[in-house]
């Protein structure tokens, strides 16, 4: 049953990327233009509500549908490992104007040449993995 | 409903990619895409070249399900919510992808010189979306997440490392697009 709800929240996502033109190479391009409040509007907003909900939810103790509590937990401290591997994602973001969710989005929206997009990405993250111990974190 | 055909604007695309975020929480899981390219590194057998890659796959099999969502999603997005594919952009954004020699700026959901059918012949085209790919997958595990990790669920709970990332991916995409697109295109 899970899975189903999985599912139907992947594809609300899928269309809400799509729609929101956030899955656009140039709504990226422009956004990193400063040419448009769009992307800025999108993230602010979801933002927004996320910092008012987070906040409620551990004020409140609200527990999930199924009575769990919810657990934030918190990012490890460090600064290179943000700074660096965040510069590098922006390179990749700015370059081929997707990020991960959207690369699926668009892969089902048919844009068939964003599967070379994945298929570095799935390599990205591999290398990563086979590095890592030499990188700074 | 005939707004559902148009472009959706930010403060409605925005609270609901926030309503995303909190279904996932409330069902006890959290929003994040790119650990996924992680889970797909070891179902494909990484977890013998890496330990990074040597955990229980399985117990991400939720998120792949919201991947396969978000690719069916992606699919009516476009063949059926969308009558007209073009993304109107600023005027000004056009002028200067057409300087780059992107003709298609402002009549199209992607640029054509990328991701046509005619640009995966292009070897040029290739290595931009393969280079691309390799440094979004890359970077976003060194950083521990992307857009939706950092951006939305970190920021979200106020962490000071997702901020540190988030402005790493702005460093990131201002030197791509100002310093390096007059180079490559």
């Amino acid at each position: 049953m899970r899975s189903i709800g999985y599912l139907l929240i992947g594809i609300f996502f899928g269309i809400v990327m799509f729609k929101s033109e956030a899955a656009s190479w140039f709504r990226i391009y422009e956004m990193f233009q400063f040419h448009s409040f769009h992307m800025y509007g999108i993230i602010g907003s979801a933002l927004f509500l996320g910092i008012i909900g987070v906040q409620l939810i551990k004020r409140k103790k609200l527990r999930s549908f199924f009575g769990q509590r919810i657990v934030f937990v918190p990012k490890e401290k460090s600064f290179s490992r943000y700074m660096y591997g965040g510069i590098i994602f922006g390179l990749g973001w700015g370059l081929a104007g997707a990020c991960p969710g959207p690369i699926f989005t668009l892969i089902g929206a048919g844009f068939l040449p964003i599967l070379i997009v994945f298929i570095g990405s799935i390599f990205g993250t591999f290398l990563y993995g086979l590095i890592r111990n030499k990188l700074p974190h | 409903m005939e707004w559902i055909f148009e472009p959706w604007p930010w403060y409605v695309s925005g609270p609901l990619i926030a309503i995303i975020m909190f279904l996932l929480i409330f069902i006890g899981k959290g929003f994040g895409m790119s650990s996924n390219l992680r889970t797909m590194c070891t179902m494909c057998g990484a977890g013998s070249k890496a330990d990074f890659f040597d955990f229980d796959w399985k117990s991400q099999r939720w998120n792949l399900i919201v991947v396969a969502g978000a690719i069916i999603g992606g699919f009516i997005g476009a063949n059926l919510l969308t009558y007209d594919l073009s993304v109107a952009i600023n005027p000004k954004t056009i002028v200067s992808l057409e300087k780059l020699g992107f003709r298609s700026a402002g009549e199209a959901y992607l640029p054509a010189e990328l991701f046509s059918w005619n640009a995966l012949g292009e070897i040029k085209a290739l290595i931009i979306l393969l280079v691309g790919g390799v440094l979004i997958g890359f970077g976003a595990r060194y950083a521990g997440g992307c857009t939706s990790g950092h951006a939305i669920s970190g920021l979200s709970n106020l962490q000071l490392p997702s901020l540190i990332a988030v402005i790493g991916f702005f460093i990131g995409g201002l030197i791509m697009v100002h310093l390096l697109f007059p180079i490559i295109f």
